[in-house]
């Protein structure tokens, strides 16, 4: 029986990005919250201490800072014929544990989605016809567009401190910025970072094709920044180990460095660390929460009263959440009926390796988030007509890291993976290697969700998350054709050996490709296909909103972060000003 | 109890302030109450009589002083253990005269050699504060001091000697800004506890007021105008914004001076703050020491220190020696770096130390120990090259030093 603890104006699940801009947000309008974080407390100056070397077997290989198996893993399957089997290291993606969530340990690109992208459906069916979409092809629009998102991008911009070029402010193109991304109110809070070698040649030869690169939005300080909330950071050093690594001079934007000093002073906030919820607790009704239900280390269960529940874990994790919870209808891919677990998606990456001759790149020499990018081939920012495939993906060289041990990955085609010959080529490939690669959208198919798995349970003995998940032929030609612009740009580079790369038939969740998945708790107009409304808001049950990329309906070309922090302050914006005054569902079904 | 006050008060010659202050004390009077909350603020009680992990105001805390430790009182309104029993007059005794309840003489770790300028007034306003404190039951320690220091009486000779007391008097022909800026450093201030070094007894070297001390193996800077080793290159807008939020584009407050900022200045407001500043812009500060010939930027020890700093270092205080303004202090022109007694600097590169984290600057960056990394001797190389580069000048330190000051660190150091 689970001890009852005084009752809290809002619990959050998860002290992440989203966990504590919505708790910066909801404690400034005077609410009493406590957020409640399965993972240790981590703090800049103790966890990530500039003495210390930046370990990449520790954090790099080890994961460190991620979740464990242990703790909580999902299982996989490729289609519903199949039994899915539990992942028992983390692979194709890598989530984070603990106080900042993945916020400590991303690399810093701070995306905002494409007008066309928040409309995709309407943007498809309009330009090119119903017809010419595949039959299991579920895109949606999200239920609110760019115009509306703007002012919390922005927000989120000023609170991380993003250093980039504005390409659009208020309609006007800008020089060297991003000529596709919607009209930005004001430029970015920094200018952008420092070009390397590698960066600065894949720019010069884009422009050259007459493609428009631009920087790449970074959430690390290219300068001394103070942010709204009144927060130093200091400039980045390029140190290269942002990627899995926590940073110790404050220039990553991360929840540590960025909002938790101006969050853990308040006195109507609190946070309980390693401790789990384990569900949501609803009134005799069901339409209405009455708080969470944790469990500390010790093995004991509490209860965490509250009026309003905030599902801000990792947007897989929310989904689980839901489903343990009975919040909303999960998702049936045989009827299409129900709403929790549908539209789940991923990431695509098709991208040309390069290895040049007698360059000295010095990748040591980089940020998270250093790139040249080109939206040229992102979205619908091209004409898909005649190409057999939707979406596309942002292509960029980067310089976000030099890690010995990832880097010696990297090797002429013919060069032997061990020996004296790969030790030969590793030092040499280290100063020559580079890439041209694209971030590509996934979109949402009928058959691809998430559900509770019927066989695996965590340490509690609740059912694992089950994915089900394999590429699809839309996917997997537009990679060919990014992969494709890829090595035209990697040859005009000057490259001696360029390789494109491409999805695979089957997914494989063994290697590492990215940790951006999306859906599961999507938002829109409609509640018979989103799980919550346009304010993140349960349909089923408004008290509860749920936060993160959960909410993207398909995922765009770009990396996810800019978007889930707009969409937190989006949301908050509307637990304030709406739902507070008037609390019941902000949106009739 | 009354003789023993007015005997203890004959003695020491002392004419206590004369009148009857019944009217003015109403302990419920709520101007006075916020008034005296203001002042116990800047008069910071609440850092020394707070042990770590007490209630606030309940004494406890160790107080280190060369001659050994002497715990806080609880000063709550507990009858038994705090303030609860004393009048306005037992209070204004001991702040203004160093003279307990009973007639005891207390030790100047009270530093009541300061209080003594601050105006009956004021006590009173203090005193009404803390009478609507929550009464704590919490007996302070007994103190470790060896013979004959235990014995009070022996700070009569102590007070001949070093205690001028008296309220502050304005200074005639400076602003009311300069003299409210003085009456607040002097007085409740009491920046001179740290700030002005001490003789062998403990007393203020009457010629070097606030010309910076060691305290605890922390170096508490010259407040004197000198480039150098003093606040010159500081102006009145750098020594407010220090007070108000802990950093300046120079510098930020870390160990001693971080509780300071915490519990106190940060809580000031911005025209007691500008007052202190101007007062201490103007004030005639102790001659200054004149400055060494910098040591060689080809001598081996700065080539050892230059790489050690490099590889160390630079990516916070950056190769320049110039810091980042609001997180990570400049080391070029800093008063710490180059003050004659390097025991801030063997403290904060050996044990690390944290910034404090303010309402105007609520990062509260942290300096990493090096013990663990760093010889006696490398740091020792380290600090003679910080103390030399970029127009730094100040003599080396040795080995040696470092490791004498290494050995003497306590863990008391927590930055609030």
């Amino acid at each position: 029986m689970a001890r009852k603890l005084p009752k809290k104006d809002v619990v959050i699940i998860g002290l992440g990005w989203t966990g504590s801009l919505l708790a910066h947000e909801l404690t400034d309008a005077g609410l009493d919250v406590v957020a409640i974080e399965r993972g240790p407390w981590r703090d800049t100056s103790t966890d990530f201490s500039p003495t210390q070397d930046p370990d990449e077997l520790r954090y790099g290989i080890r994961l460190d800072l991620f979740l464990r198996p242990a703790q909580e893993t999902f299982t996989l399957r490729h289609n519903t014929g199949q039994n899915a089997l539990p992942i028992r290291w983390p692979g194709a993606f890598i989530v984070g544990n603990g106080v900042g969530g993945a916020g400590v340990h991303w690399n810093g690109h701070t995306w905002r989605f494409l007008e066309s992208d928040f409309t995709l459906k309407t943007r498809l069916t309009e330009r090119y016809g119903a017809a010419a979409m595949p039959a299991d092809m579920q895109v949606e629009d999200w239920g609110v567009t760019y115009s509306d998102l703007e002012p919390f991008y922005d927000k989120f911009e000023y609170i991380s401190g993003t250093s980039g070029r504005a390409g659009n402010i208020k309609g006007q193109i800008q020089p060297g910025g991003n000529p596709f991304e919607g009209p930005r109110s004001r430029g970015y809070p920094l200018p952008p970072l420092k070009d390397t070698a590698p960066t600065a040649l894949f720019a010069k030869t884009a422009n050259e094709m007459g493609y428009h690169a631009f920087p790449r939005p970074a959430g690390n300080a290219s300068e001394a920044y103070v942010n709204p909330l009144g927060i130093a950071m200091g400039p980045c050093t390029y140190c290269g180990f942002c990627e899995r690594f926590g940073c110790g001079n404050y220039s990553k934007a991360s929840p540590q460095a960025n909002v938790l000093p101006v969050l853990m002073r308040k006195s109507n906030f609190s946070v309980r660390t390693e401790s789990e919820v384990l569900h949501i607790n609803k009134d005799a009704s069901g339409k209405r929460a009455t708080g969470v239900t944790f469990v500390d280390t010790s093995g004991e269960e509490w209860e965490q009263p509250a009026d309003i529940v905030l599902v801000c874990a990792y947007g897989l994790h929310n989904v689980r959440m839901m489903l343990l919870s009975g919040i909303g209808t999960p998702y049936d891919p045989q009827s299409g009926e129900g709403t929790v677990g549908r539209n789940y998606a991923y990431q695509s990456a098709g991208a040309a390796g390069l290895l040049f001759e007698g360059k000295r790149f010095n990748p040591f020499v980089g940020t998270g988030s250093l790139g040249q990018c080109i939206d040229d081939f992102n979205g619908d920012n091209f004409d898909h007509a005649g190409l057999g495939f939707f979406g596309g993906a942002s292509i960029t060289t980067s310089n976000y890291h030099g890690r010995p041990i990832a880097s010696s990955a990297n090797r002429a085609p013919g060069t032997p993976a061990w020996g004296a010959a790969w030790k030969k080529q590793v030092s040499s490939t280290y100063q020559n290697a580079s890439a041209v690669a694209g971030q590509g959208s996934v979109y949402s198919y009928r058959d691809k969700y998430l559900d509770l798995d019927p066989v695996y349970k965590d340490r509690y003995g609740r059912p694992l998350l089950r994915m089900t998940f394999d590429w699809h032929d839309n996917e997997k030609k537009m990679t060919r054709y990014i992969a494709q612009k890829c090595a035209e740009i990697g040859k005009a580079m000057g490259a001696k050996h360029v390789t494109p790369r491409s999805i695979p038939e089957h997914f494989n969740v063994v290697p590492y490709q990215s940790t951006h998945n999306t859906g599961g708790a999507i938002m829109g107009d409609n509640p018979k296909r989103s799980a919550v409304n346009r304010y993140l808001q349960s349909w089923d049950v408004h008290n509860v909103f749920v936060v993160g990329a959960s909410a993207f309906p398909q995922n765009a070309g770009y990396n996810p972060t800019g978007t889930v922090g707009a969409l937190a302050l989006w949301a908050a914006e509307a637990i304030r000003t709406q739902y507070l005054k008037n609390p019941g569902p902000l949106v009739q079904a | 109890m009354k003789r023993a006050l007015s005997l203890a008060a004959s003695v020491l010659g002392l004419a206590l302030a004369g009148g009857s202050t019944a009217a003015l004390a109403d302990g419920q009077d709520y101007v006075t109450i916020t008034r005296g909350q203001y002042l116990a603020t800047a008069g910071d009680c609440v850092s020394c009589h707070t042990a770590p992990g007490g209630k606030p105001f309940a004494g406890g805390r160790g107080i280190m002083t060369p001659f050994g430790v002497i715990y806080t009182p609880n000063i709550t309104p507990d009858r038994e253990t705090g303030l609860g029993a004393w009048s306005n007059d037992d209070f204004v005794a001991a702040m203004q005269h160093g003279v307990g309840k009973d007639g005891e003489l207390l030790y100047p770790a009270l530093p009541y050699p300061y209080y003594t300028k601050v105006t009956r007034t004021d006590l009173v306003a203090i005193k009404a504060y803390l009478d609507t404190l929550d009464p704590v039951r919490n007996e302070a320690p007994p103190n470790g001091l060896p013979f004959p220091l235990n014995i009070r009486t022996a700070l009569m000779g102590w007070n001949m000697l070093f205690f001028t007391p008296g309220e502050f008097q304005p200074v005639a022909g400076k602003s009311d800004e300069w003299n409210r800026g003085a009456y607040l450093v002097e007085g409740l201030g009491h920046c001179g506890a740290c700030h002005t070094p001490k003789n062998a007894l403990g007393g203020d070297k009457g010629d070097k007021v606030l010309a910076g001390g060691v305290l605890d193996e922390w170096t508490a800077p010259n407040l004197g105008g000198d480039l150098r080793t003093g606040l010159g290159a500081w102006s009145t807008e750098d020594i407010v914004q220090y007070l108000k939020t802990g950093r300046n584009a120079k510098s930020a407050a870390s160990g001693p001076m971080a509780e300071v900022v915490y519990y106190s200045t940060q809580h000031m407001t911005d025209a007691d703050l500008k007052a202190m500043a101007t007062y201490l812009k103007d004030r005639a500060g102790a001659p200054a020491p004149v400055a060494p010939q910098p040591v060689a930027a080809t001598d081996p020890v700065m080539q050892a220190g230059l790489a050690i700093y490099q590889d160390n270092c630079s990516a916070c205080h950056v190769s320049s020696g110039e810091g980042i303004a609001r997180l990570f202090p400049a080391l070029k022109g800093s008063a710490v770096v180059q003050a004659d007694e390097p025991e801030t600097l063997v403290r904060v590169v050996v044990q690390g130390t944290r910034a404090a984290a303010t309402r105007a600057a609520p990062t509260g960056p942290g300096m990493p120990a090096f013990d663990w990394k760093l010889s006696d001797a490398q740091v020792a190389s380290l600090l003679t090259y910080i103390r030399n580069a970029w127009g730094n000048a100040a003599a080396p330190v040795s080995a040696d030093t470092v490791k004498k000051i290494h050995g003497r660190l306590t863990d008391t150091a927590a930055t609030p």
